[in-house]
């Protein structure tokens, strides 16, 4: 039995994919929990917009309850319920009070599940002088928040690791280098790998989205093109990382390790979970690193809020940049393992000679 | 230096692969020269990590020398059989020979002719619609074959074809490399089983990234330096070290004095082990000499 703990540790500590999950993943299990996992939201970013914007903003800050939570961001006097709407689908604020009717009325951003439930618990300690609405989850529904951030997951899934998957099974039984002499063109390879899935991503995304809509009654407010176009720049983004793993996995059983470790932070630290707002800003900085807290907050601002590219810009932005890089960056990897390797023409060393006798 | 000329002669000149690793570079080939002649079977052997498949690799283009030509067909006039299955497992027989088939461009009735043509010759017509994973270790080896013979290609590049194949795949498999050579095909193959390599027109012996023989593999005998002698028992003291056993007897090779009954045609495998011993102990004496000046 000693010889095969003794076998079982040398080949652990040859294995550094196993031994990374080993440290790495109690570590990040730890942060996230510890720190990570907190769904009260604090601060509420706040607007006050009518001809009583001064003095709302004066009464909400003499309420101690209010004055701790609600962080006016706008107060607009000449604004009105039209504005407030906007600034709420934008994503600008999670509440926002109108002034100038016959009480001041209080709308609060529904699609930001945990803000809202928080804002409600504040606006409940304003009492009868206030009428509230929320707006886009008129009934704080967890499902209609969770599943256009679970379509951006299904498509990391299937994008990630179904792709290295199939490229690494291509190695892995030697038909990658059948496909190398082929009279294919590295680009006609890597593509013709690539597109199948990036098909079958595609009809999975829309597949996904009509279900949600069908099974929990997610309402789809906004532009379903303008939704269409980040699904696939953040397919480009996750198929990229497919490819990337598969170049640095020799095996299936590697290639789906190493995604474990792309997969883990975008589950917890993306904000469709736990909320970013909520995260200490160390924790918090990881999350922007991650292109599936992009896609969250694309997919859910115009499912649910409507809100359009003028709103949407900055995630737009990040994750074509995203895309550009991981995918041309991998592609160029894998472009090395197809294409002919060239012998170095340094003169063999003669010590080298004498180590190899 | 690669160049392509689809007439031939094919084959590679003075080439030298060189492979990096953390002690530096390391020669997988060292000055390799090999001529692949058409209608004819070249074969190339020597023990694990001799260079058999870094030269196979070389003429295929899949590395690129640090030195030397290689002179070959173009990419699209050469089948290649790599030393892994060379078959996609999740595809049928016939899936597997269409995907090629059209990565090659092959009309209809082309492809329809040589699947009947290969795929009949290989026995595996029967088994068109098995999964290649399905298919016994043999089967799949001659699918491999088949898959490299599709395009009719005027060089073919088999690494290791026979390799973990039963005996009468083997000479199923062999029957086929000799019927595509004698169609006129060069046909280029590493083997570890010296027996198979006696029956190709010419030999290219590898040891640690050196030619130790290249030619005809019935006149190998004369280029063993020293002897080589059979006796039935093993020889005693540091003789031993020097021989093998063959059937009932063992085989001993001697750089200079003789002990035994002298050997006087040596076949393939012995003159090989031979060559391997000789080249093993100049490498031995040449280590001492330099310690000897070292010392000095």
């Amino acid at each position: 039995m000693l010889a095969m703990i003794i076998k079982e540790f040398r080949e652990l500590r040859r294995d550094k994919r196993t031994l990374a999950m080993l440290i790495a993943l109690p570590i990040l299990l730890l942060v996230v929990f510890g720190f990570a996992a907190n769904f009260t939201i604090k601060t509420l970013n706040t607007a006050v917009l009518g001809p009583g914007a001064p003095l709302a903003r004066q009464l909400l800050t003499m309420r101690p309850q209010a004055a701790e939570r609600l962080k006016i961001v706008v107060a607009d006097a000449s604004g009105d319920e039209g504005d407030a709407r906007g600034l709420l689908r934008d994503g600008e604020a999670d509440v926002a009070v109108v002034t100038g009717g016959e009480k001041p009325l209080v709308f609060i951003n529904g699609a930001n599940l945990f803000a809202a439930q928080s804002a409600k618990i504040v606006v409940a300690g304003l009492g009868e002088v206030v009428t509230s609405e929320i707006l886009f989850n008129p009934e704080l529904k967890t499902s209609w928040v969770m599943v256009p951030a679970l379509v951006g997951l299904i498509l990391t899934f299937i994008g990630m690791l179904i792709t290295s998957i199939g490229l690494v099974k291509e190695r892995q039984s030697g038909t990658l280098e059948q496909l190398a002499v082929l009279p294919f063109k590295p680009a006609d390879v890597i593509a013709g790998k690539i597109a199948p899935y990036l098909l079958l991503a595609s009809v999975d995304m829309v597949a996904v989205t009509l279900l949600a809509r069908w099974i929990f009654n997610v309402p789809f407010a906004g532009n379903p093109f303008l939704f269409a176009l980040g699904a696939l720049i953040f397919l480009f983004v996750v198929l990229g990382l497919g490819v990337f793993v598969s170049t640095i996995s020799e095996t299936v059983g590697q290639a789906i390790q190493t995604a474990m470790f792309f997969l883990m932070p975008q589950i917890l630290l993306s904000g469709f979970i736990f909320p970013l707002a909520a995260m200490p800003a160390g924790v918090r900085w990881i999350g922007y690193g991650l292109p599936l807290t992009y896609f969250a907050k694309i997919s859910q601002g115009i499912i649910l809020r409507g809100a359009g590219l003028a709103a949407l810009w900055i995630p737009f932005v990040v994750l074509t940049a995203m895309a550009l890089l991981i995918f041309s960056a991998a592609v160029l990897r894998f472009r090395r393992t197809i294409t002919p390797a060239r012998s170095p023409s340094t003169p063999v060393p003669k010590l080298a000679e004498e180590l190899q006798s | 230096m690669t160049s392509s000329s689809p007439d031939g002669p094919w084959g590679l000149s003075a080439c030298c692969v060189r492979f990096g690793t953390t002690h530096g570079t390391v020669a997988a080939l060292e000055e390799i020269s090999l001529a692949v002649p058409r209608g004819q079977v070249t074969a190339v052997v020597g023990g694990d990590g001799a260079g058999k498949t870094t030269l196979l690799r070389t003429l295929a283009g899949r590395i690129v020398p640090a030195a030397g030509e290689v002179r070959v067909p173009p990419p699209r006039r050469i089948g290649f059989l790599p030393s892994a299955s060379g078959v996609w497992n999740d595809l049928t027989v016939d899936e597997n020979v269409e995907f090629v088939g059209r990565a090659y461009a092959l009309g209809r009735s082309r492809l329809a002719a040589r699947r009947l043509a290969l795929l009949g010759r290989a026995e595996l017509l029967g088994a068109a619609g098995r999964l290649a994973s399905r298919l016994s270790g043999g089967m799949r080896r001659k699918l491999g074959f088949c898959l490299a013979l599709l395009h009719e290609p005027d060089l073919v590049i088999l690494d290791e074809p026979t390799t973990g194949v039963d005996p009468v795949s083997r000479v199923e498999l062999w029957r086929m490399i000799a019927e595509t050579a004698s169609s006129g095909s060069a046909v280029v193959l590493s083997t570890t089983y010296l027996d198979e390599a006696e029956r190709a027109a010419s030999v290219l012996v590898l040891d640690d990234g050196h030619t130790l023989y290249s030619g005809e593999p019935q006149s190998i005998a004369a280029a063993v330096p020293g002897t080589i002698v059979h006796t039935p028992v093993r020889p005693p003291g540091g003789a031993g070290e020097s021989a093998w056993r063959r059937g009932r007897e063992f085989r001993a090779w001697y750089a200079d004095a003789t002990a035994g009954e002298v050997l006087d045609e040596p076949d393939l495998e012995d003159a090989v082990i031979a060559l391997t011993l000789a080249r093993s102990s100049e490498g031995d004496a040449g280590r001492r000499d330099r310690a000897g000046e070292a010392a000095r």
